[in-house]
C-alpha cells in the first residue's frame, strides 16, 4: 500500500480548533513535570500553573472567536456551542481552582495529580461539548469521567469519600456501556457515527420509525442522563456528592452536568425534526420525575452537602424542560441556565466549604445557626445564592427559570410549566430554611468559627456573586450570546 | 460453510459468558472467560476483521485475563471460603430481563435489515491502520489523554504516599 499522504493544511485547521482543548491538556502534563521538582511546602503553586493555563485556554477560545471551524474529518468542530459550552466549563473550572488555593490548604490535597486530573477532566469535557462524531463524544466522556471517579475517592482514608467513588465508577461504567451499545445501535442502523449525518438521515421518515435505532439513542439518552443525574438514574449522586471533596463536588456539579448536556443538545437538537413526535415524551415524563423527586428528597435532607446534592438533580430537571421542545427558544433558555447554574451552584459549595470543619465535617444545618448576623459576609453570599437557587428576582435563577418555563408555553407544554412552576415554589421551602436557620435561629451552645477566607478563595465568590447579580440584571448580552449558539448548531 | 461457523462459535461464546456468571470458583470463571474471548476473535475473522481478531487474542486472552488469574491465585481463596450465591427475587427479575432482551433483539433484527459492512477489506491491519491515523487520528489521541489520566488516577488511589 501507497503511503498516506499528509494534509498538512487540514491538520493546521483540525489543531487550531482543538487549540483550547490541547492547552488544557499542556497544562495537565506541565503540572505533573514541575510537581516532580519542587518541594512538598511550595505544591501551591501547581494550583496557580493550572488556574493560568486555563485563563489561557479560556483566551484562546474567544480568540478562535465564533467562526465556525471543523476539523479532523468531521470528527470535532469549534462553533459556537462548543464555543458556549467552554466557557461555560473553563469559568467552572477556574473557579473550582480559586477555591482550591484555601480547600486544599486545609484537607490536605495539594497534590500534583489532584490538579492534573482535575485539568484532565476538564478537557474531556471540552471534547464532549465540541465532538460531532458520536466515538468523539463517547472518549470526551470517558475522559471526563474517570478523573472524576478518581477525585471524588481523592480522601482515601475517609469512608464515605471511597464509598462515593466506588458506586460512581461502578454504576458510571454501566452507564459508559449503556452509551455505547446505543452507538451500536445506530451505527447498525445508519453505518455512521457522525451526529450532522445522522441529522440529515433523519429526514428520511423510514429511519426514525427503525425500532433499532429508536433503541439506540434511547440508550445513548440512558448514558448521558446518567452524567445530568436525571431521574432514575441519579441512584449515585447523593452519595458521590456527600463523600467528594466538597471543591470536586462543586466542579462536578456545574462542569460534568454543562458537558453532558452540551452533548446532549447537540444530538437532540439536531436529530429533534424527525424524533421529535417520539421523544418530547420521554423528555417530558424525565424532565417532570427528575424535578419532583429532586425536589422532595431535598426538602427531607438536614445535611447541606446533601441537600445541594438533591437540589443540583432537581436542576438538571429544569434544563431539561427547555429541551422537551426541541426547538430554538427552549435550547438558548437551557444554555442560559446552565451558566447561570455553574455561578449560583459553586459559589453556594464555595459558601459551604468555608463553614466546614477539618475533614469536611460540619455540613449539618444546625452548624448554620447563628451565622447570618455575626459574619456578614457569608451570610449574604450564601443568602445570595441560595435565593438565585431558588429563581426569586432579581437573581440570575429567577431569570434562568423565567426563560425556560416561557420557552415551554409558548411551545404549547402548559403542564410541564406548571409542574416546574410549583417545584420551583417547594424549593425556595428547603433553600429558605438555611437562610432562617442563618439569621433567625440562635445558635446552641459555641457557634463553629468558619475557616478565614483566602484572598483567592473570596475573589472567587465575588465573581460567583457578582456573575448572578449581573446576569440577573442584564442578563441580554448573555442571551444573545447562548441565542447565537443554538443557532450556530442549527444552521 | 460460513452460517455454520458462526452458529458454532456464537453458541461457544454464549455458552463461555454463561458459565463465567454461573460458576462458583473465581479460576473457572476466569478460564471460561478466555474461551468467549477466543471465540469472539473467532467472529471477527469470520467477519474478515483479522486485525481486531488478533488484538482480542493478544489483549483480552492474552494479558487481560492473566492477569485477573494472577490476582485470583495471589488472593488464593480456598474453595470451602467462597461463599454460596442463591438466586434471589431480584436476580430472577435479572435473568428475565436478559431472556426478554434477547427476544426483542432476535425479533429486530429479523424484521428490519441492517446496512452490510461497505468493504471487504475494512478489517485488515492496513485498513485499519489507515483509518485509525486518519479520519479516527482525533479519537486516537484523545484515547492517549484518556490513558494518561487512568494511569495518574491509579496512582493517586493505590500509591502509599502521594
Amino acid at each position: 500500500m501507497s503511503p498516506i499522504p499528509i494534509d498538512a493544511a487540514a491538520l493546521l485547521t483540525g489543531l487550531r480548533c482543538i487549540l483550547p482543548e490541547i492547552l488544557v491538556v499542556a497544562t495537565a502534563i506541565f503540572v505533573l513535570f514541575v510537581d516532580l521538582m519542587i518541594p512538598e511546602e511550595n505544591k501551591r503553586i501547581l494550583c496557580g500553573i493550572s488556574l493560568i493555563g486555563v485563563v489561557i485556554s479560556l483566551f484562546s477560545v474567544f480568540l478562535l472567536g465564533p467562526a465556525r471551524i471543523s476539523g479532523f474529518s468531521g470528527a470535532v468542530v469549534h462553533d459556537g456551542l462548543g464555543a458556549f459550552f467552554e466557557i461555560v466549563i473553563l469559568a467552572a473550572c477556574a473557579l473550582t481552582l480559586l477555591m482550591a488555593t484555601g480547600y486544599s490548604e486545609w484537607e490536605g490535597t495539594h497534590k500534583g495529580e489532584f490538579y492534573s486530573l482535575l485539568l484532565l477532566s476538564t478537557s474531556g469535557m471540552m471534547f464532549m461539548a465540541k465532538g460531532t462524531d458520536l466515538m468523539t463524544v463517547f472518549l470526551g466522556l470517558e475522559t471526563l469521567s474517570i478523573p472524576i471517579y478518581v477525585l471524588v475517592g481523592f480522601h482515601r482514608h475517609r469512608m464515605s469519600s471511597i464509598e462515593g467513588a466506588l458506586k460512581y465508577f461502578l454504576l458510571g461504567a454501566f452507564a459508559s456501556g449503556f452509551f455505547l451499545y446505543g452507538v451500536a445501535l445506530m451505527y447498525a442502523a445508519t453505518g455512521t457515527t457522525k451526529i450532522p449525518a445522522l441529522a440529515a438521515m433523519l429526514l428520511d421518515a423510514r429511519l426514525a420509525a427503525n425500532p433499532v435505532f429508536l433503541a439506540g439513542v434511547g440508550l445513548l439518552l440512558v448514558g448521558l442522563a446518567f452524567k445530568v443525574s436525571l431521574v432514575p438514574f441519579h441512584m449515585w449522586t447523593p452519595d458521590a456528592y456527600e463523600g467528594a471533596p466538597t471543591v470536586v463536588t462543586a466542579f462536578m456539579s456545574a462542569a460534568v452536568k454543562a458537558a453532558a448536556f452540551a452533548a446532549l443538545i447537540r444530538v437532540l437538537l439536531l436529530t429533534f425534526g424527525g424524533l421529535q413526535p417520539v421523544m418530547w415524551k420521554v423528555l417530558w415524563a424525565l424532565s417532570v420525575l427528575t424535578m419532583t423527586v429532586g425536589n422532595l428528597s431535598a426538602l427531607l435532607q438536614d445535611n447541606v452537602k446533601r441537600m445541594l446534592a438533591y437540589s443540583s438533580i432537581a436542576h438538571a430537571g429544569y434544563v431539561l424542560v427547555g429541551l422537551v421542545s426541541g426547538d430554538f427558544l427552549g435550547g438558548q433558555a437551557a444554555l442560559f441556565y446552565l451558566l447561570v447554574y455553574a455561578f449560583m451552584n459553586i459559589g453556594a459549595f464555595g459558601v459551604v466549604i468555608l463553614i466546614a470543619q477539618k475533614e469536611d465535617e460540619g455540613y449539618d444545618i444546625r452548624n448554620l445557626a447563628g451565622i447570618g448576623f455575626k459574619y456578614p459576609a457569608l451570610g449574604a453570599f450564601l443568602t445570595l445564592f441560595l435565593v438565585s437557587l431558588g429563581g426569586i428576582p432579581p437573581t440570575a435563577g429567577f431569570v434562568g427559570k423565567f426563560y425556560l418555563f416561557s420557552a415551554a408555553v409558548k411551545n404549547g407544554y402548559i403542564w410541564l410549566a406548571v409542574l416546574g412552576v410549583l417545584n420551583s415554589a417547594a424549593s425556595i421551602y428547603y433553600y429558605l430554611r438555611l437562610v432562617v436557620y442563618m439569621y433567625m435561629v440562635p445558635a446552641e451552645g459555641e457557634m463553629p468559627v468558619p475557616r478565614p477566607s483566602r484572598l483567592a478563595f473570596s475573589a472567587a465568590l465575588f465573581a460567583s456573586g457578582a456573575a448572578v447579580l449581573l446576569l440577573g440584571i442584564f442578563p441580554g448580552s448573555a442571551l444573545d450570546l447562548a441565542a447565537r449558539s443554538v443557532l450556530s448548531l442549527l444552521m | 460453510m460460513e452460517p455454520i461457523l458462526f452458529v458454532i462459535f456464537g453458541a461457544i461464546a454464549v455458552g463461555g459468558a454463561i458459565m463465567v456468571v454461573t460458576r462458583r470458583h473465581p479460576m473457572a470463571s476466569a478460564l471460561y472467560l478466555i474461551l468467549t474471548l477466543f471465540a469472539v476473535a473467532a467472529l471477527f475473522v469470520l467477519r474478515q476483521a483479522h486485525f481486531l481478531a488478533a488484538i482480542q487474542v493478544i489483549v483480552y486472552a492474552g494479558a487481560v485475563v492473566v492477569l485477573f488469574i494472577f490476582v485470583i491465585m495471589l488472593i488464593n481463596v480456598p474453595v470451602h471460603k467462597l461463599p454460596v450465591e442463591r438466586v434471589t427475587g431480584l436476580r430472577f427479575l435479572g435473568v428475565l430481563a436478559a431472556g426478554l432482551l434477547i427476544l426483542e433483539s432476535a425479533v429486530l433484527t429479523r424484521r428490519f435489515a441492517m446496512p452490510r459492512a461497505s468493504a471487504v477489506d475494512a478489517g485488515s491491519v492496513q485498513a485499519v491502520g489507515k483509518a485509525l491515523f486518519t479520519d479516527y487520528l482525533l479519537a486516537f489521541e484523545i484515547t492517549s489523554v484518556l490513558l494518561l489520566a487512568a494511569v495518574i488516577g491509579a496512582i493517586a488511589l493505590a500509591k502509599k504516599k502521594i
